[in-house]
């Protein structure tokens, strides 16, 4: 299936008064802020929903795109048209307010969006190791993809509650590195110039279905539909 | 079926004498370590609020796998104490709260429950039902707020009922992760726990949290709340 575009551009009428705002607060003056909002909708998977089995089930996959990654792009448009109206009338308390349902839900639909092209079916590729650039990188930086795998399945099992475990590439230092996010906070968040290879998901609903309590065992099967072709793309855009 | 007790003494032996960085190494005493306790209800009992599958994984292999690594971490802490390790001791500090606060919290959430034909879901009476208009006007109310907050919360945690038992006020709080309610406030005594980690709810209620939150009501044990809540307010 074709990836729809993430996003789809709304434009709101600008504020009648044009140029200039109303501060609710006594020392700001608020700047103008026209009504252009883009909102965003649920990208398509590049594949059927069953097409990562045995690694990750249909149910799962169904449940994991429809409902999970739907609600926090529902969300985060709803999240966003509030902060607009709060930026547009000046209200600080509740700007600040809205960051923590704005970073959840962004967050959920960004890591989500990468995670669907991280993954892809055995016959399109998925679990073929990384060649060119990003296969000696690894070899570099880690030894070999097998200490890289045993580092993240390790590093994931040991995250607690909620998150994510990334191969990310220090765009700077131009070294990968592996990192965890607690529950959708992006990878950004650990480092500025981290950009995200791969990340899986390790909340309870990537696997509960199909694995139970076992994370360990999700972890060492989801490495066959890894799609590391992809991954080599974002590397060799940021270490060309 | 009957409790086992929580606790089994494992004493280890008595060190003295100064330690490698100069202080002060006094004989310690030995390492209490615990165990899964029972269940005072069979798996299938709290159905079909709760199905028998979620219980089973719940207490088996869920709290199993805290009070394991609740016990390692209590040996490795005991060792860097007694070495004077201040860093191993630090670096402890992640798997103790963690796996202590989950099986602190799973010994609460299991007695907050009950089959409905032992009284699961029979509303609060005497001095907690009082408690409850007076602080949240009614159970329905406090019962909206809680499921409101548990929704709501990112990730994984639990939403508490406490008791500020300096105040003598009900509280509704929430904590992350296995974070224990302690951990919002040193004056607060949990009476009900709900957990919303997904593997909670999820084999059941899929990524539906709310009809989770709406039917546990129906066999939450008012019964040992109010036992809690008249001890600390007598």
């Amino acid at each position: 299936m074709a990836l729809r575009t993430i996003a789809s551009r709304k434009t709101l009428a600008a504020l009648g008064s044009g140029l200039r705002a109303q501060a609710r607060l006594a020392t700001a003056a608020a700047g103008a802020y026209s009504r252009g909002l883009v909102t965003f909708s649920l990208p398509d998977l590049p594949y059927d929903y069953g097409a990562l089995e045995p690694a990750i089930s249909a149910e799962i996959m169904q449940l994991h795109h429809q409902k999970h990654h739907q609600t926090y792009v529902t969300n985060y448009n709803k999240a966003v048209e509030q902060l607009v109206d709060a930026m547009a009338k000046g209200d600080a308390p509740a700007v600040a307010k809205l960051q923590s349902a704005i970073k959840f839900n962004g967050g959920g639909h960004i890591n989500h969006s990468l995670f669907w092209q991280n993954l892809t079916p055995i016959h399109e590729g998925g679990g073929e190791p990384p060649k060119g650039l990003l296969g000696w990188a690894i070899d570099t930086d880690f030894g070999s993809l097998e200490a890289l795998v045993q580092k993240m399945n390790a590093e994931g099992a040991a995250l607690q509650g909620s998150g994510w475990v990334w191969l990310g590439l220090d765009k700077d230092f131009k070294k990968l590195v592996v990192e965890t996010t607690a529950n959708q906070d992006p990878l950004v968040t650990k480092g500025a110039n981290l950009v995200p290879l791969i990340g899986i998901d390790v909340w309870e609903h990537a696997y509960y279905l199909q694995y139970k309590n076992v994370k360990p065992d999700y972890l060492k099967n989801i490495w066959k539909v890894i799609n590391w072709k992809y991954a080599s793309e974002l590397y060799e855009k940021e270490c060309p | 079926m009957a409790f086992r007790p929580l606790l089994t003494r494992k004493t280890l032996a008595c060190a003295a004498g100064l330690g490698s960085n100069g202080g002060i190494a006094t004989s310690f005493r030995g390492l209490q370590t615990f165990t899964l306790p029972d269940l005072p209800y069979d798996y299938g009992a709290l159905q079909p609020a709760i199905s028998g599958e979620i219980m089973q994984l719940h207490h088996q292999k869920h709290h199993q796998a805290y009070v394991t690594n609740y016990n390692k971490a209590l040996e490795q802490l005991h060792d860097a104490i007694s070495k004077g390790d201040a860093p191993a001791v630090v670096k402890l500090q992640s798997a103790i709260k963690f796996n202590g606060g989950g099986h602190v919290n799973h010994s609460i959430f299991w007695k907050n429950l009950a089959p409905i034909q032992e009284g699961g879901g029979e509303p609060p009476k005497g001095s907690l039902g009082w408690a409850i208009d007076n602080d949240f006007g009614s159970l329905d109310a406090l019962v909206q707020k809680m499921n409101a907050e548990g929704a709501a919360l990112q990730g994984s945690g639990w939403v508490w009922l406490s008791v500020d038992k300096e105040l003598k006020k009900l509280v509704v709080e929430t904590t992350s992760n296995q974070d224990p309610l302690v951990t919002k406030g040193p004056s607060l005594v949990p009476l009900i726990g709900i957990d919303v980690w997904e593997h909670a709810y999820y084999l059941q209620y899929k990524n539906v949290r709310p009809d989770y939150l709406k039917n546990i009501w129906k066999v939450i044990n008012w019964k040992y709340a109010s036992e809690v809540y008249e001890k600390e307010c007598p």
